[in-house]
């Protein structure tokens, strides 16, 4: 059993043996590991946001209070201004509708009849309100859960339904 | 004529690469040096004729050939002559090409490169690249080909992404690119040194510079990324934690993990297995990163168009390459003969420690990435992992691992005094700790977590000063014995120092955003708006044409502190080809912060407004420049110029063969 230190500077310190040290190192880098892990879990537990669809949170029941993030099409006619930055507008998967408020400024592509996604507050009776609408990075792509919600429904068309959409000004 | 070629070389190409794989491979195993050298020249030949096709692609876009499909899907003739040639990586086949010539010119330098490596490692990892430039180069040709052409070729183009049209998308993409395939360099040098069965402290010298030099890029790439994001979404925000962004952040996280367990293994001839293995995991990572962003997974501006084809072909080359150098590791890696033993208290075991919470922090951003993909796919819930969870993980693990690194950085090899390091270490401590509980005292009542963070920061930054200082100091008096002994003082040293003092200058910044402020206003012409120190009044909003765009443009005169500053532009500008708006804020810099200002809707006669006060963010960015900085110091550290006494040695010698 070999030791790599110089023998002579350490004369009251025990040496370790080899497979002492070992333990040592996979003590220490479990420890650090299972620190990680309980983080993990417990930031699981409250950090973590769901994805729905109108329709969704009808089904599953979704309580008043709850935090998640909606995602459908914005209704043709559904989008109006209130004073200041107020603005209110309906988010539809074809079958449910649910009216959503927000404050603050909207992405640039946001536009009635395309996809958004919506963060916030679900207030219980087809009611949300919104503290973040996600922008897109291009209006050709729809999200991809606004995409897979409205084919649940039965209103996909593809790429070739949102394309003269983004057409308009 | 210009494109059929640039397909046909990239077909040689594949069957060079192919022959770059195989026949080292062959050679190794027959112990045949001049088959197992062939995959120098092979390298050599496989970048000429990526570079080859590559420049034929780029020639189709500065001709503006709408004949092919790519150049028609992602350029206009009208688009400024930059950014139709950046928009020959503004998409998936064309930044895959990208990716490939990255790739083939790494195995092109590792041909050239005329220091000592050992032959049988050298073919080795040539061959390894050579397997990885195969694999890319079939899944460009099969399912990405850049070069495919349209019939009748249309007579405009249908524009680039406008978020895309910006100086960002000339820098981002190739300092990624090189950060994320030059650790293909690593794998390929672990997996050759399984391959040999042998690895040692030369091993670890020879790959070094490679790792320094993806890390560098990587570092460079992610902060370019962020700071792009920044400015162009107009948003404010500079990190998402959006997948995107952690396939990136993953692999810098392992690297330079792996950056701090090569300097153990070459002076200590220590942590062997671990090295490999965190070699290859580090690509992994980068393969991984690859798959997230082109599979169409996720939607992001990254992802460009999707194909489930493509999905899946870069699943089985993940696959193929992680499983197989797993497994190649599993079989091999008990072989490698066991490395030195090293005291409790020492550099190397501070670099253990680095070393187990870079890992672990890599782990939650992985889970966090990857857990709601899984979840999609088991049970078919959609959720997502933002901000708060990777506050609530990747940071209290961070966090200690930056309170110990001015102690480890200040101890010594092998036998380590934990008493001395940490009475060294002080007065850093001492000073940040009082900066941190000034800043409380004067911010009464605001954020108390930011005032530490900033103090975490700033004992990171004198840490290393005091550090550097303390060598030079010793055993020297008087100035010209302490300049010289600067000067004597190893490049690597140097960029250690710069490299812990930039993440400390970055930690500062990322806290001082506690303190930024936000304001969100209907401004009417002469109406103002105030955030923090800055407040805005709208002078005037007229129309202006670009070259391929139209913009609104607001004119604001700006306030700092009521002083006033010269006038600031914000812009909407709509592109006429894809009728898509894009928000191009406006932004002062003044010093260290910034103003900030991003254009809403018109709203009535009105127009949204918001106006950000960003205090010292610049710091962010400054902080990874120096840390890539300290990289680029200590790649010219004496060490790696290993060529230096060889030549010298040969030149003394008669060379029959030069």
């Amino acid at each position: 059993m070999t030791i790599a230190e110089p023998a002579g500077r350490a004369p009251v310190r025990r040496r370790m043996t080899r497979k002492q040290r070992r333990l040592m190192l996979i003590a220490a880098a479990g420890a650090v590991l299972a620190l990680a892990l309980g983080l993990v879990l417990f930031a699981m537990r409250d950090t973590i946001v769901f994805f729905y669809g109108p329709t969704e949170i009808a089904e599953k029941g979704v309580q008043p209070g709850a935090r998640l993030r909606l995602g459908g099409l914005v209704e043709e006619g559904s989008v109006k201004r209130g004073p200041g930055q107020q603005v209110a507008f309906a988010i539809t998967d074809g079958k449910s509708v649910v009216q959503v408020s927000y404050s603050g400024l909207l992405p640039d592509l946001f536009r009635e009849g395309q996809g958004v996604v919506t963060e916030g507050i679900f207030q219980g009776g087809g009611r949300f309100k919104a503290d973040s609408v996600l922008a897109k990075h291009d209006e050709k792509y729809m999200p991809r859960e606004v995409a897979d919600t409205l084919k649940k429904q039965g209103h996909w068309q593809g790429e070739a339904g949102a394309a003269p959409a983004a057409a308009k000004p | 004529m210009i494109v059929e070629i640039g397909h046909y070389a990239l077909a040689l190409a594949l069957g060079v690469s192919i022959i770059q794989a195989l026949v080292p491979l062959w050679g190794l195993s027959r112990h045949d040096r001049a088959l197992a050298s062939v995959g120098a020249s092979a390298a050599l030949v496989s970048f000429a004729l990526v570079a080859l096709s590559f420049a034929a692609l780029v020639a189709s876009y500065a001709r503006s050939d709408f004949s092919v499909a790519n150049v028609y899907a992602n350029s206009h003739s009208a688009q400024p002559l930059i950014y139709k040639l950046t928009s020959v990586w503004g998409n998936h086949e064309g930044s895959l090409l990208l990716w490939v010539l990255i790739l083939t010119l790494f195995g092109a330098l590792v041909a050239l490169s005329r220091n000592s490596l050992p032959p049988r490692l050298r073919a080795g990892a040539l061959a390894t690249q050579g397997l990885v430039a195969t694999a890319f180069l079939a899944f460009t040709l099969l399912t990405s080909n850049p070069f495919q052409r349209l019939s009748p070729a249309p007579a405009e183009g249908q524009d680039l992404n406008p978020i895309l049209q910006d100086l960002g998308l000339a820098i981002h993409p190739p300092l990624l690119y090189i950060g994320y395939v030059g650790f293909s360099m690593t794998y390929a040098f672990a997996v050759a040194a399984l391959i040999d069965g042998r690895i040692d402290a030369m091993w670890a010298r020879a790959v070094r510079p490679w790792t320094l030099l993806a890390w560098i890029f990587l570092t460079l790439g992610i902060a370019m990324g962020s700071y792009w994001a920044y400015y162009e979404l107009g948003w404010g925000g500079w990190w998402f934690w959006d997948p995107v962004e952690n396939a990136s952040f993953m692999p810098w996280l392992a690297g330079t993990a792996l950056l701090h367990s090569i300097v153990v293994m070459e002076k200590r001839d220590a942590l062997k297995v671990w090295t490999i293995l965190l070699a290859i995991l580090t690509f992994s990572l980068s393969l991984l990163g690859t798959f997230i962003v082109r599979s169409g997974v996720l939607t992001s501006v990254h992802s460009f168009a999707s194909d489930p084809a493509r999905g899946l072909f870069i699943l089985l080359i993940l696959m193929a390459f992680v499983g197989g150098s797993l497994a190649l590791f599993a079989w091999r890696a008990p072989l490698l003969r066991q490395g030195g033993l090293f005291a409790p208290v020492s550099r190397e075991s501070a670099l253990v420690v680095n070393n187990v919470f870079l890992a672990t922090a890599c782990a939650t951003v992985f889970i966090g990435t990857l857990y709601p993909l899984a979840l999609e796919m088991v049970t078919g819930d959609k959720i997502s992992v933002g901000a708060p969870f990777f506050d609530a993980t990747f940071v209290p693990i961070m966090v200690p691992l930056l309170l110990i690194l001015p102690i480890g950085q200040s101890l010594a090899w092998k036998r380590g005094d934990l008493l001395g390091a940490a009475q060294r270490n002080a007065a850093a401590f001492g000073l940040a700790l009082l900066a941190a509980l000034a800043l409380i005292a004067f911010t009464r009542g605001g954020p108390v977590l930011a005032p530490l963070a900033v103090g975490l920061g700033l004992f990171l930054v004198l840490g290393a000063g005091f550090d550097l200082g303390e060598r030079i100091a010793a055993r020297a008096s008087g100035w010209p014995a302490m300049f010289s002994r600067a000067k004597g003082l190893p490049r690597s040293a140097w960029g250690t120092a710069f490299a812990h003092a930039g993440v400390g200058l970055s930690i500062i910044g990322i806290a001082a955003s506690a303190w930024s402020s936000e304001a969100i206003g209907t401004l009417k012409p002469g109406e103002k708006l105030t955030a923090g120190r800055y407040t805005i009044v709208l002078e005037s909003v007229s129309l202006r044409n670009g070259p391929n765009f139209r913009a609104d443009v607001a004119r604001f005169q700006l306030f700092a502190d009521g002083r006033e500053l010269a006038p600031l532009e914000a812009s909407k500008r709509v592109y006429t080809a894809r009728a898509m708006p894009t928000t191009e804020a406006g932004i002062r810099t003044q010093w260290l912060s910034q103003a900030y200002v991003s254009l809403g809707e018109a709203q009535g006669d009105g127009l949204a407004v918001r106006l950000y006060d960003k205090p010292m963010i610049l710091l962010i960015w400054i902080g990874s420049l120096v840390m890539a900085f300290g990289g680029a110091l200590s790649l010219t550290d004496r060490r790696f110029r290993l060529a230096a006494p060889r030549r010298a040695a040969a030149m003394a010698a008669p060379a029959p063969a030069e």
